[in-house]
């Protein structure tokens, strides 16, 4: 009896400390960005550091392209994913017979975990030489074939957590929709995707976040020029990320130099970045399971 | 229509009611090697509430869902037979599976509101039919809930998310839902199986109100219930039609010893 309250003592204190380590090196990474990035907004003046120039070496540093770059791509991979990512969600959900359902479903979660580096293997060698080539552009490492790879990376993701989402929706469901006479894609539109919807939305911002966070690719198919985006055409044209723009630089850099601390401030802007849309979207799944508590009470 | 007059005569139904359904030697078996209904032959009469009731597992559920073909959803591998509305087969693969629902409607048995507004619910079915005039909707709302015995509850807060409703109010719903698309049918699967007592006593008034307009087919989820709702009452057992005649014939005077054991509450 003792020894069981020893070790019951223990166990607790243990998964304890788990849990509050977890929140502690949260704290401590942002921590750690804070020190190491804030000196850069002391070092350059506020204007040159808004400015529309990143070139480092002779002391340009302005992050806007860099913001500019992973704006674009990441807008633009979400533009290619969502789309194709629902429907395919939807097709193995829905519409597919089960048998072509068990073979989809796995092969798709095989995709989410190809690495990164394989994905921009297939972006150097097919897809920028055909854009090049079919639309006569000098080169074809731009930030629309970034879009289209990364795009293609969250797609496995989108669609592995939708069709999890639209499984769950009760069969009555379903049922009682076309028992009012609904078709199939009646059904699908005005009942089961509203019905999975807090779920499907975590899918999208889970495929955003994966595009948004995305390095190896974006270095390997973007072309990397630190451009800031002047218009449509400039789709065409290379880009820079913010997380490409760490990875490349962070090798080379002087401890402690202006540059340094400058690449932090990138990694801290990124954080805010993807704080603010993980929050946006917990916010939209908050409020409505905040109104499915009132309504159930 | 040879042949609904051959169904007729395994009933025993006096001949001169008109016939709404005619179900036909119907069988259906199911992927996992269960049959569900072996040569069930029955003629449902319009204007009256018909009642299919016996132990659970008979497959009752399974032949109210094959009248507005919802087992077409399910896992249904062997078919055969007929079930003739107004002298069309509507098993027949050409039929117009979408508008034969909208002709016959089903009430579940666990309320199932859709995700949306309490019109909006009521209205759904109107919408997917090409119903774009807004005052017959708002007309068909407002009837739909009265003829459920809902409206006085819920006229004040019709855009709220039906899903508020307690479970007696979402089951008024789901049948005013029903009757909104005004069928001509309307299968009702125990519809009142997880209702307080009160509430179940609305619905039954509510059906004896309407049944002048339209055909019930109801799965009671009692006998009581049964003998109290039926007009005509079908025991089913084991996926066989042991015995068929009019309500009060069946619950007083029973043919089949199996019905009298079942009736009395000897098994089930």
């Amino acid at each position: 009896m003792r020894e069981l309250n020893w070790r019951e003592y223990i166990t607790t204190r243990l998964i304890r400390a788990c849990g509050y380590s977890a929140i502690i090196f949260v704290g401590l990474i942002f921590i750690f960005l804070l020190r190491e990035g804030s000196p850069a907004l002391v070092e350059i003046p506020l204007p040159s550091l808004f400015s529309s120039r990143w070139y480092p070496i002779e002391e340009y540093f302005g992050i806007l392209p860099l913001i500019s770059g992973s704006i674009v791509v990441t807008i633009g991979a979400t533009l290619v994913s969502v789309p194709l990512g629902l429907s395919t969600a939807i097709f193995i959900a829905e519409i597919a017979p089960r048998w072509a359902k068990e073979i989809l479903k796995p092969l798709v979660e095989v995709l989410a975990g190809l690495p990164s580096v394989m994905l921009g293997f297939l972006g150097i060698l097919v897809v920028a030489p055909f854009i090049r080539t079919a639309t006569n552009i000098p080169t074809g490492l731009t930030a629309f074939t970034g879009a289209l790879i990364l795009g293609m990376m969250a797609i496995p993701t989108i669609v592995s957590v939708a069709e999890d989402a639209l499984d769950a929706v009760p069969r009555t469901y379903r049922e009682a929709a076309h028992a009012l006479g609904a078709t199939e894609w009646q059904t699908i539109w005005r009942v089961t995707l509203p019905a999975a919807r807090s779920g499907v939305l975590t899918a999208i911002m889970l495929g955003i976040g994966r595009a948004i966070g995305e390095t190896m690719t974006v270095m390997m198919v973007t072309g990397n020029a630190p451009v800031l985006l002047t218009g449509l055409e400039s789709l065409f044209r290379p880009v820079r990320t913010m997380t490409a723009t760490i990875a490349a630089e962070m090798g080379e850099v002087a401890t402690g130099s202006v540059h340094y601390h400058t690449l932090f401030l990138i990694g801290i802007t990124l954080f805010l970045i993807s704080l603010i849309v993980n929050m946006a979207a917990a916010g939209v799944v908050f409020r409505q399971r905040k109104r499915a508590e009132r309504i159930l009470s | 229509m040879v042949s609904s007059a051959e169904a007729r005569q395994h009933s025993s139904l006096p001949q001169e009611i008109k016939n709404k359904i005619v179900i036909e030697e119907l069988s259906v078996g199911y992927s996992d090697g269960t049959e569900s209904l072996r040569d069930v032959s029955l003629a449902i009469p319009d204007h009256a509430i018909t009642v299919l009731f016996g132990p659970a597992g008979g497959g009752k559920s399974t032949l109210l869902r094959t009248m507005n073909r919802l087992n077409d959803l399910a896992d249904v591998i062997s078919l055969s037979g007929h079930v003739w509305i107004d002298g069309v087969d509507i098993l027949d693969p050409s039929v117009d599976v979408i508008s034969l629902r909208r002709r016959v409607g089903i009430v579940f048995t666990q309320p199932v509101v859709l995700p949306m507004t309490i019109r909006q619910n009521l209205t759904y079915g109107l919408e997917l039919a090409g119903e774009r005039s807004r005052s017959r909707l708002e007309e068909a709302v407002e009837q739909s809930l009265r003829a459920a015995a809902l409206w006085e509850e819920v006229s004040d807060r019709l855009d709220d998310p039906a899903i508020a409703l307690s479970g007696g109010q979402q089951q008024r719903l789901c049948l005013a839902r029903v009757l909104a698309l005004e069928p001509e049918v309307i299968l009702l699967d125990e519809p009142t199986s997880g209702l307080d007592p009160i509430s179940t006593g609305k619905v039954e008034a509510s059906l004896q109100e309407l049944k002048e307009h339209y055909t019930f087919v109801l799965v009671p989820h009692s006998v009581q219930q049964a003998a109290r709702t039926a007009d005509y009452a079908a025991f089913i057992l084991d996926g066989q039609l042991i015995e068929y005649a009019p309500g009060k014939q069946i619950f007083t005077n029973p043919q089949d010893q199996r019905t009298e054991d079942y009736v009395e509450g000897r098994f089930g």
